[in-house]
């Protein structure tokens, strides 16, 4: 490279990333006592110790990444501890008035229990894993441990079904939705894969009415562990994340191949496969109905009607924290949280929230245009398209633009599978934005010369 | 409390949320453009953890990856050490049954720096890394592709 002149350098900015987190965790905690103000006309006499722990959370979180990441993004860490935080926050809220007269519940105290947990397995993926790099290797390990994550909720015994879907596994006191986990895992041995296979995928192969498809022996590997996957989950009845594993591994073939093909080609599978899933469940029938016709049944898409009315009662800047009736939905504090966010910060809050998840993915997606190579591309292009997607489904459901899904909106839903496995990203995508952002001596060459070597390798196999 | 004071504490907290985007906007722009720095100016603390991986990473052996012996390696020499030959006779470290390797084809030979170059040693149809035909001794690492006739060479750490 380049050996003389200037090499352009990003700074540190570990200093505003603090300043950006001390700003979020104000905002949650200003979401906490607000509602505790408005709902019982006192701040309760334990506010210290709740703003204590909420800080020690967020500032350990930074300072594992002021060590270990200097480099990092100084976004990442800010944004998702405010989402965090107004999430924490409005579940609180719920547990305190649970409409219709129910005894208040305690599933702000878990759920922060559960963000103690999940930071503390962020600040270890940062500290154990700086560089994400050796990740590569182990593509087909990750495949199977995958599949192995999303086959434990049909074992007996430690399997369990809840509300029609069998996706939850439960030893003593403690469940958990593996396929969470098993969705990073699926995402990094995606990534290693099409690195290893993307200029076949993308130049050998035949055209087949318009689209160009690859050979079988290269593309066949990887669809026949996403086949396994999607069989799996779809027999599980878990048709969201069904939906995501699909969206992320077309998104992941297009970031590889760069061929509009594979998007149509994905698009037109959804289709088909919605209008089958469709026909097939009757739990997709009504999900539907709900969507396009709620008011037809009044008591069967009571949900989906609250959540709208939710909306409406708040308008443009909301009634107020602690001053709507969010506890009439059902599941308020998880599926539905984003209704409850409107009820209360009005349109004005959920639009905020909706550009926190935007810049959220506009920053992973940076950090994929700075990575120097295939791999750390890849992969944070792959890990934002996780959220971005997920956003969509979830907030697109209960706004109506969508079919609802029972996908959970990242960091705000109650639910600790999901938020740890969420926080595990966001230590993955600091690792990448590490290496991405570090500056780099000129003589650093490796991963060019690596991806030349690997380059001149397949053009001279193909001819 | 009075109506008035929910109301403004109410817009107050949507006008922190809103300032909040609006700050990231603001970190986001000051973010686009990195600094431009002489390349010798680079702090030095960054090399620590590099050169470590590099020594992690260090080659051990020089190994077929691709072709029929597919599997044969050598150790690689130390600057004492007579080179590694590599071509069809008995006598090379390395021995390769392809016909378009010449008798004595390459050999490769440790440098002062704690690296190791390939040098040609006149084979007929020459000795290509990265594709590009050597004409003189080329210093390989382990990102680097050695090409003999049909034969593929890699350094490789065991």
């Amino acid at each position: 490279m380049s050996d003389s002149g200037m090499v352009v350098v990003y700074p540190k900015r570990r200093n505003i990333e603090l300043v950006m987190l001390i700003f979020a965790m104000v905002i949650g905690v200003g979401g906490y006592l607000l509602s505790e103000l408005n709902m019982f006309g006192q701040i309760p006499s334990n506010w210290w110790l709740v703003t204590l722990i909420w800080f020690g959370i967020g500032i350990g979180a930074h300072i594992a990444v002021r060590i270990r990441l200097p480099y990092a993004d100084p976004l990442l860490l800010p944004i998702v501890i405010l989402l965090n935080g107004i999430g924490l926050a409005m579940i609180h809220r719920i547990d305190k008035v649970p409409l219709p007269e129910r005894p208040a519940t305690t599933g702000a105290n878990t759920q922060l229990i559960l963000t103690l947990i999940a930071v503390i397995l962020f600040v270890l993926v940062v500290t154990l894993l700086r560089d994400y790099r050796p990740l590569q290797g182990y593509t087909y390990v990750l495949f199977l441990a995958g599949v192995v994550l999303l086959l434990m909720p049909l074992m007996p015994i430690i399997g369990v079904s809840e509300y029609g879907a069998r996706i939850w596994i439960r030893v003593g006191p403690v469940s958990f939705q593996p396929a969470e986990v098993a969705k990073i895992v699926l995402v990094i041995a995606f990534a290693s894969y099409l690195v290893e296979k993307k200029e076949v995928l993308a130049l050998a192969g035949r055209r087949i009415l318009g689209i160009d498809l690859p050979r079988g022996r290269d593309l066949g590997p990887i669809a026949i562990m996403w086949a396994i996957a999607m069989v799996i989950i779809i027999f599980e009845k878990d048709l969201g994340t069904a939906m995501l594993f699909f969206g992320i591994f077309v998104a992941m073939l297009y970031i590889a191949t760069a061929r509009p093909g594979w998007p149509i080609l994905g698009l037109i599978a959804l289709g088909v496969g919605a209008v089958g899933a469709w026909m097939a469940f009757g739990h997709v029938q009504i999900r539907v109905n709900a969507w396009l016709d709620p008011f037809s049944n009044f008591d069967q898409n009571r949900q989906i009607i609250n959540a709208q009315f939710g909306f409406a009662w708040g308008g443009i800047l909301g009634t107020g924290w602690g001053l709507g009736r969010p506890g009439l939905t059902t599941f308020a504090s998880s599926d539905m949280i984003a209704a409850a966010i409107g009820e209360e910060l009005g349109t004005a809050g959920l639009m905020a929230v909706i550009m926190l998840y935007g810049i959220l993915v506009a920053r992973g997606l940076r950090i994929a245009l700075g990575a120097k190579e295939p791999f750390g591309k890849l992969l944070a292009g792959g890990l934002s398209f996780v959220f971005a997607l997920q956003v969509f489904a979830i907030i697109g459901g209960v706004t109506r633009l969508l079919p609802l899904t029972g996908l959970t909106t990242p960091f705000m839903s109650k639910g600790g599978s999901s938020l740890i496995a969420n926080w595990i990203i966001i230590g993955l995508l600091l690792v990448i934005s590490h290496q991405v952002r570090k500056p780099v001596a000129s003589s650093t060459t490796e991963p060019e010369a690596a991806m030349s070597a690997m380059t001149t390798q397949l053009i001279r196999r193909s001819a | 409390m009075p109506a008035i004071a929910v109301t403004l504490l109410k817009v107050l907290f949507l006008a922190l949320l809103w300032i909040f985007v609006i700050s990231c906007a603001g970190v986001i722009r000051t973010d686009l453009f990195g600094r431009a720095v002489p390349s010798s100016d680079l702090p030095q603390e960054l090399e620590k953890p590099r050169r470590k991986r590099r020594k992690r990473g260090t080659p051990t052996r020089v190994e077929v990856v691709e072709g029929p012996q597919t599997g044969a390696w050598a150790p690689l020499p130390d600057v004492s050490d007579p080179p590694v030959k590599i071509g069809r006779t008995g006598d090379c470290a390395i021995r390769l049954d392809d016909d378009y390797v010449s008798t004595l084809h390459a050999q490769i030979r440790a440098d002062n720096a704690g690296g190791w170059f390939i040098e040609d040693r006149g084979s007929t149809n020459g000795t290509y890394v990265n594709g590009q035909m050597v004409t003189q001794p080329t210093t390989i690492s382990m990102a680097d592709t050695v090409r003999v006739g049909r034969t593929i060479m890699k350094l490789v750490s065991a």
